[in-house]
């Protein structure tokens, strides 16, 4: 099972968090800070995994992480799952943003939260894997937004946002 | 209400979006709180209107400010509005910000239920998936129990994207919502084999997560799971697969030796690193489970050795980093082959990643001998030095610190080096470790006794120097080792050369700076010192000197009489105002110092943690017994858990009310099973890792006898480093004293027992330099000297070793199943009785074997009942409903169940017993397959055919007593604990022990089936022939019949890529004939090649299987068909074509089924067989070697065998009957045959034929 997703930046902001156990708004803060305190501090070229309990869950839970340029994935797993497919996983996500937002980069995930979620829902659902095919998890999220785009009304006028 | 609409949308353009939120949050960086409070007043605002496509606007960025951390609860409502909209754009904003912030404690997800529903009924397949996605992060009991029914409608949708989806969902479900479980479940065992691989994989998920959680109950899915292996090739669901059987294989040790060969094989030929990993770990999971066992696994481990070292030396850290986790576990069971790896580990050290340097120094823990154990220490001394003011350097000292003194310093030859090491270790600054060095040295000097001279002069030399260790005292932890050295020098004060010097040092007043309890002790032991001081200077007659001690106390002492800590001033003022009297009788010349001494008389001995169980029960002593009359027994039984006796007595306790509890005891077992199968968490008793490294034997707490070979004398401040060359030294020394020795001796003395390693370094080889034998000094007198208790006695691979011996015993007594040395299908040397006769069996001895069997069985029952006693005792009150019905029910399912679950904890030996000959794998193609097929097949069949005898009852269940039990508490999930009354609960019982009763007698049978009795080993045989070969390219293929479907066979073939050059785009392709038809996939054309699902890397082979259809199976035929390919290597790419023939013979149609001896005689009574016969001359070969190749080769089992005749069984996949009675004498073999198709019987005659011409 995945615990929860944490993609953050450099600094530690949020940039989308998904918790796939409940918890109130504050522990989420403090595990997102927490988590963030974890990652940041190791250096690039050491192993992406880190065991130890933390807040989320013991430990038994395991972080999963990818750096890329300004933002840290993070992945919180248990044992059931492989650490190096989560980290496939991981990479399959920002390739998929990726083709998604056309040459991804950290403001797209900043003002297009709903979307990467509606990206992430079509990967991991409910704590689980749901499709790791790239093409596929493309064409769902392309037919989302087809089916938005046939709904769009008059006063939904096309904003370019950045 | 257009106009609304319009006004609505014109107002929204002045709203804020959630964009423009995003950027008035960054414009606002300074009052961030501020500015969100003033949009969460404007989000209030836009809540309240009617528009619901404002109100999604506030929704979505209510899912924003959610992310930043703000409580959001108070919408909820507003987003239930908004997740019941029809337009899915709002819809799914609803449904995220549900998942977002919905959770139990949400009461208005109580309104959602039937929005919810009207959504997975939506006709539009998004709407559906939203509403899924959103309902995985909230489902509550209520939720699940209210939707399970539709979402269970779903997972048979049309659309494989709701499908996959309906099926992940259904685990959130069967969390919140447990009796759910029992009805989805064979239709979530249907979707395993989903055509979509989306869904397929889903399901793998959902089973692997409910099956990690409670293996036991899904052991019976093992040999679909392997068929999956064996076929899929979406890594994702391998490695989940291989996760489970990771997960499995402890239960049921058969299953590991089944799986190492596929699991192998996948090593050597995926390129995925994930893969790879997940197949070694469970490989090594797999060798764990059968090392009690099974010695010839060494080709397994060496592989996965190599392959992880391939991952250590790699430049990517994270498959460095997993590599030596994973090696850690093969370090447990198998050190040897992991310590030939010592430099890789070594080389980890110097990594810049910290977490990888943790792991090597948890394997080099495992890695040391006595042989490398200063080589080791010495390296990570070095890495002491290098690690200055870190943390690691900390977990670096308590690991040199664990890795010598592991099981009570076995691998030390050298206690003055190791005392040395723990003086410089000493040196460090700044360490939080100061009390463990302390506990060392203290443990050392007083357990080792031969080295408390030298331990008290490098103590005295320590104390010496306190000063260098207490720099600043406050944060150093180290100062702790004077606590060590002073009570050392103290209390083995007589090996010390000049106590005088030391009682002056120890009364220093820096020292008064030390932390009080180390004070305390150097005051005590000043006065020790004093007194053998004293005793010295009066031996001497030197009446000033012993005088000027005394003066010297009552100087000194009066600094720590004004000490704040209590202890310290206690002590002090106390030994002051002796020192006081003592000098006052030193002046009118009284000799004191023997009666100083007194004060300090009597040795101290290290008592050894478990002497007090090692001391023998006196006769006569019954210690179960009641030192009072227990309890009254009219009690309620409810209360007696509390008991403590009852608990720990139980067969006292129940000998008491026999009647009673007998029954009570089985009603409970089953009430308790039933709440763990109720509880999908219901964690059963781990199975740890073996413990290896366990608490310290007995055997080698030290007692010492110094090699006079060492020099003893080491001025000033150690260096271990000389050690480590005197070591060396003395070695080789040794060596050459011995080596003078041998050629004397006579080599045959040494020989096996050293085989393993016989070179000249061998562990054995070392003599330590101070023998180490305690167990006289720390035990009490006539202690008894097993060491049983060594052993954990819940320790899985124990228990297991005893299933296995009660199995063979039996049967007979050789040690080693057959299982584990033949290549083939099992023999059934014994007759097979079905089980319903098999109780009143007529045959004497195999009678009293089951007999002597079952009562094992019996006793271990006992035993377990004990254990699970106490806590069925608090389970009690739990009573269930439904009970009965479920169980009448559930029965044919049952029967089936176990009967797959027979089939896969028995299974054929045919792959297994390759397994350990890693060799034949690697030389040959794959082993058949057969195995996968094999143990889902011929279940049914048998049911059917022994239906006449045996009542569904009395299937054979597993062989192992407590598997079927469980097997069966996970059928009856749906009751929980509700009252019922106790009549039913009886009644309820009575039959459950019944079932049991027979279930382990058939249990007995099956396990039987596996037993053989052959004394030679096979050769190894392989079903594969070649269908056809050229430069690029060799194929073969095995052709198997397909239970399911009696008009279908599988074709496997092998693709082995024989060029330099890659492989891809081969489709495979067969003229069809009218009798037999290639399976295409829906749409294709009936010429349409097949493409093969895979591409060939140079020198890979792989394989593929085809489905063919068939209508007549009762002549052989053969098709014609044809490989196209693209060869590309790095200049070109040619387009290739190979053509080949596919033979279908006869036995293809066979399948392998058992058959019970009685239902055998039935059948060829009846008549409706008609006999035909062969004889083959010259058959040059054992017997059971000819019936093992009838056997593998044409999907025979044998029924009975007598000497040199055997009857023998198959079935085709359309249900024709064949018999055979193989007789043989003087290398002529005849066989006669019964079959109800006598073209097909021919068939198979002459293809039997065949085969025997061929060798």
């Amino acid at each position: 099972m995945i615990k929860a997703i944490l993609i953050f930046n450099n600094h530690g902001k949020p940039r989308l968090s998904k918790f796939y156990e409940h918890y109130t708004e504050d522990t989420e803060q403090q595990i997102i800070r927490e988590t963030f305190h974890l990652v940041s501090k190791r250096d690039e070229n050491i192993c992406n995994f880190l065991e130890g309990g933390l807040l989320i869950g013991g430990s038994e839970n395991k972080l999963i992480y990818r750096h890329y340029a300004t933002l840290y994935f993070v992945f919180c797993v248990d044992s059931s799952e492989s650490e190096l497919g989560i980290l496939d996983l991981i990479q399959v996500f920002v390739e998929t943003l990726d083709k998604c937002f056309e040459n991804v980069c950290e403001l797209d995930l900043i003002f297009h939260m709903d979307k990467v979620h509606n990206i992430l829902a079509e990967m991991v659902m409910g704590g689980m894997v749901l499709e790791t095919n790239m093409s596929e998890i493309i064409t769902q999220a392309e037919a989302h937004n087809k089916m938005e785009k046939s709904e769009t009304f008059i006063f939904q006028c096309p904003r370019q946002d950045r | 209400m257009a106009l609304k609409i319009v006004k609505g949308s014109i107002d929204r353009m002045f709203d804020k979006n959630l964009q423009d939120l995003v950027r008035g949050i960054r414009n606002h960086k300074e009052d961030e709180a501020k500015y969100i409070s003033t949009c969460i007043d404007e989000i209030k605002q836009e809540l309240k209107q009617d528009n619901i496509a404002v109100k999604a606007n506030a929704v979505c960025k209510l899912t924003y400010l959610q992310m930043l951390g703000y409580d959001v609860s108070w919408a909820a409502f507003n987003i239930v509005e908004v997740m019941s909209s029809s337009k899915f754009t709002y819809k799914r904003i609803g449904y995220l910000a549900a998942s977002q912030c919905f959770h139990e404690g949400t009461d208005v997800i109580m309104l959602t239920t039937n929005q919810i529903r009207k959504d997975l009924s939506s006709p539009n397949q998004y709407d559906t998936g939203v509403a899924l996605t959103g309902l995985s992060c909230f489902v509550t009991p209520d939720l699940a129990r209210d939707l399970a029914n539709d979402i269970m409608t779903l997972m048979s949708h049309t659309k494989p994207y709701i499908r996959k989806k309906a099926v992940l969902i259904m685990y959130k479900v069967f969390l919140k919502y447990p009796e759910s479980l029992r009805p989805a479940f064979p239709r979530l065992k249907e979707k395993l084999e989903d055509p979509d691989p989306g869904v397929q994989s889903a399901a793998v998920n959902v089973i692997c997560e409910l099956a990690r959680r409670n293996p036991k109950n899904y052991l019976s899915l093992a040999p679909l799971f392997f068929k999956l292996m064996t076929s899929s090739t979406n890594n994702w669901v391998l490695i989940k697969i291989i996760k489970l059987f990771g997960a499995l294989t402890p239960l049921e040790p058969r299953l590991g030796k089944k799986l190492i060969e596929p699991l192998t094989n996948l090593i050597h030929s995926t390129s995925a690193m994930s893969l790879l990993y997940e197949c070694v770990n469970t490989v090594i999971a797999v060798l764990i489970s059968l090392s009690s066992g099974m010695p010839n696994h060494s080709a397994s481990i060496q592989l996965c050795v190599q392959k992880l070292r391939i991952l250590i030396e790699d430049s990517d850290q994270n498959l460095k980093y997993l590599g030596l986790l994973a090696m850690s576990k093969i370090l447990k069971t198998h050190p040897k082959s992991v310590q030939s790896h010592k430099d890789l580990i070594l080389q980890c050290l110097d990594d810049k990643d910290e977490s990888i340097r943790l792991r090597a120094l948890d394997l080099l823990y495992g890695m040391v001998s006595k042989k490398n154990l200063m080589e080791i220490v010495k390296k990570l001394m070095l890495h002491v030095d290098k690690a200055e003011g870190t943390t690691y350097r900390d977990e670096l000292l308590t690991k040199i610190i664990d890795i010598c003194s592991q099981s009570n310093y076995q691998y030390i030859t050298n206690f003055e080096w190791y005392i040395s090491i723990l003086v410089e270790l000493t040196r460090l600054e700044g360490t939080r470790h100061g009390h463990l060095i302390a506990s060392q040295m203290l443990d050392v000097a007083i357990r080792v006794k031969a080295i408390r001279g030298f331990a008290v002069a490098q103590m005295a030399t320590l104390l010496d120097n306190a000063h260098l260790l207490t720099g600043n005292t406050q944060r150093n932890g180290i100062c702790e080792v004077l606590y060590a050295a002073a009570w050392i020098c103290g209390e083995f004060s007589e090996h010390l050369e000049d106590p005088m010097q030391t009682l002056e040092a120890m009364l220093r007043p820096k020292v008064a700076t030390l932390p009080g309890h180390i004070q305390a002790v150097y005051v005590q032991n000043a006065a020790k010192l004093f007194a053998t001081v004293l005793q010295k200077h009066e031996g001497e007659t030197d009446s000033q000197a012993a005088q000027e001690t005394s003066q010297l106390l009552i100087d000194r002492l009066p600094l720590f009489v004004q000490s704040a800590n209590l202890e310290v001033q206690e002590r002090a003022s106390c030994i002051l105002q002796l020192v006081k009297y003592i000098q006052k009788l030193q002046q009118k010349n009284v000799e004191v110092a023997e009666e100083v001494t007194a004060l300090f008389a009597g040795e101290l001995n290290p008592v050894a943690p478990k002497a007090q169980k090692k001391v023998p029960i006196p006769e006569g002593l019954d210690l179960d017994a009641w030192i009072n009359e227990p309890p009254s027994e009219s009690e309620s039984e409810d209360e007696k858990p509390k008991v403590v006796f009852a608990k720990e007595e139980p067969k006292h306790y129940r000998s008491r009310h026999t009647e009673v509890d007998e029954k009570e005891l089985a009603r409970r077992r089953e009430v308790r099973k039933q709440e763990q199968a109720n509880n999908p968490f219901y964690i059963k008793a781990s199975p740890s890792s073996q413990k290896v490294y366990d608490a310290p034997g007995v055997e080698h707490i030290p007692v010492v006898q110094i090699d006079l070979s060492v020099p003893l004398k080491v001025p000033g401040m150690p260096m271990s480093d000389q050690y480590l060359k005197l070591e060396e030294e003395r070695r080789q020394k040794e060596k050459a004293e011995r080596k003078k020795k041998e050629k004397k001796k006579k080599r045959e003395k040494r020989g096996k027992g050293r085989k393993a390693d016989s070179g000249p370094e061998s562990e054995e080889d070392i003599t330590p330099a101070h023998q180490v034998d305690i167990v006289t000094e720390e035990m009490p007198e006539n202690a008894l000297p097993s060491d049983d208790d060594d052993k954990d006695p819940n320790d899985p691979h124990k228990a297991l070793d005893i299933d296995l011996d009660n199995l063979l015993s039996g049967f007979s007594s050789r040690p080693l199943a057959d299982s584990e040395k033949l290549p083939v299908r099992t023999h059934r040397p014994e007759v097979l009785k079905s089980p319903a006769e098999d109780r009143d069996s007529k045959s004497v001895p195999q009678e009293t074997k089951k007999k002597s069997s079952k009562e094992k069985k019996e006793k271990k029952k006992d035993k377990e009942k004990d254990r699970k006693r106490s806590k069925e005792e608090k389970k009690k009150k739990k009573k269930h409903k439904e009970v009965e019905e479920e169980l009448l029910e559930s029965q044919p399912e049952e029967a089936v169940q176990s009967e797959e679950t027979k089939e896969a904890a028995a299974p054929p030996t045919s792959t297994s017993a390759e397994a350990s000959d890693l060799d034949f794998w690697l030389s040959s193609a794959p082993v058949p397959p057969a195995a996968a097929q094999e143990v889902t097949a011929p279940s049914s069949a048998a049911a059917v055919d022994t239906s006449s005898a045996a009542a569904p009852e009395s299937e054979p269940d597993e062989p192992k007593d407590t598997e079927p039990e469980d097997t069966k508490s996970s059928k009856h999930k749906k009751k929980k604990q509700k009252k019922e009354k106790e009549e039913k609960e009886k009644k309820k019982k009575k039959r459950h022990h019944h079932h049991h009763h027979h279930g382990d007698a058939g249990g007995e049978d099956s396990v039987q089936n596996g037993t053989v009795e052959e004394e030679e080993p096979l050769p190894p045989m392989s079903n594969y022939s070649l269908l056809a070969e050229n430069s690029y390219i060799k194929m073969v293929y095995d052709i198997q019949g397909n239970h399911q479907d009696e008009s279908k066979v599988v074709v496997s073939v092998i693709f082995e890529n024989k060029s330099d050059s890659f492989l891809k785009s081969m489709e495979f392709n067969v003229l069809d004939s009218l009798n037999s038809k290639l399976q295409r996939p829906e749409g294709a054309g009936p010429h349409d090649g097949l493409t093969v699902p895979f591409q060939l890397p140079p020198g890979v082979s792989n394989e593929a299987r085809f489905v063919f259809s068939v209508q007549s199976i009762v002549m052989p035929q053969k098709l014609k068909g044809t490989l196209t390919f693209i060869v590309k290597s790095d200049e070109s790419s040619t387009h290739e074509k190979l053509d080949f023939k596919l033979h279908f013979t006869c036995t293809s149609y066979l399948i392998t089924t058992p058959c019970y001896s009685d239902a055998y005689a039935k059948l060829l009574e009846s008549g409706d067989l008609k006999g035909s016969s062969l004889r083959l001359e010259g058959i040059n070969m054992p017997f059971h070697h000819l019936l093992a190749r009838i056997c593998f080769h044409h999907h025979f089992s044998v029924v009975e065998r007598i000497d040199s005749c055997a009857s023998m069984y198959s079935r085709s996949i359309q249900g024709h009957h064949v018999c055979l009675l193989v007789k043989t004498s003087d290398q002529t073999v005849s066989i006669d045959a019964k079959c109800d198709e006598p073209s097909l019987l021919g068939n198979v005659l002459d293809e039997i034929k065949q085969t025997f011409s061929k060798c």
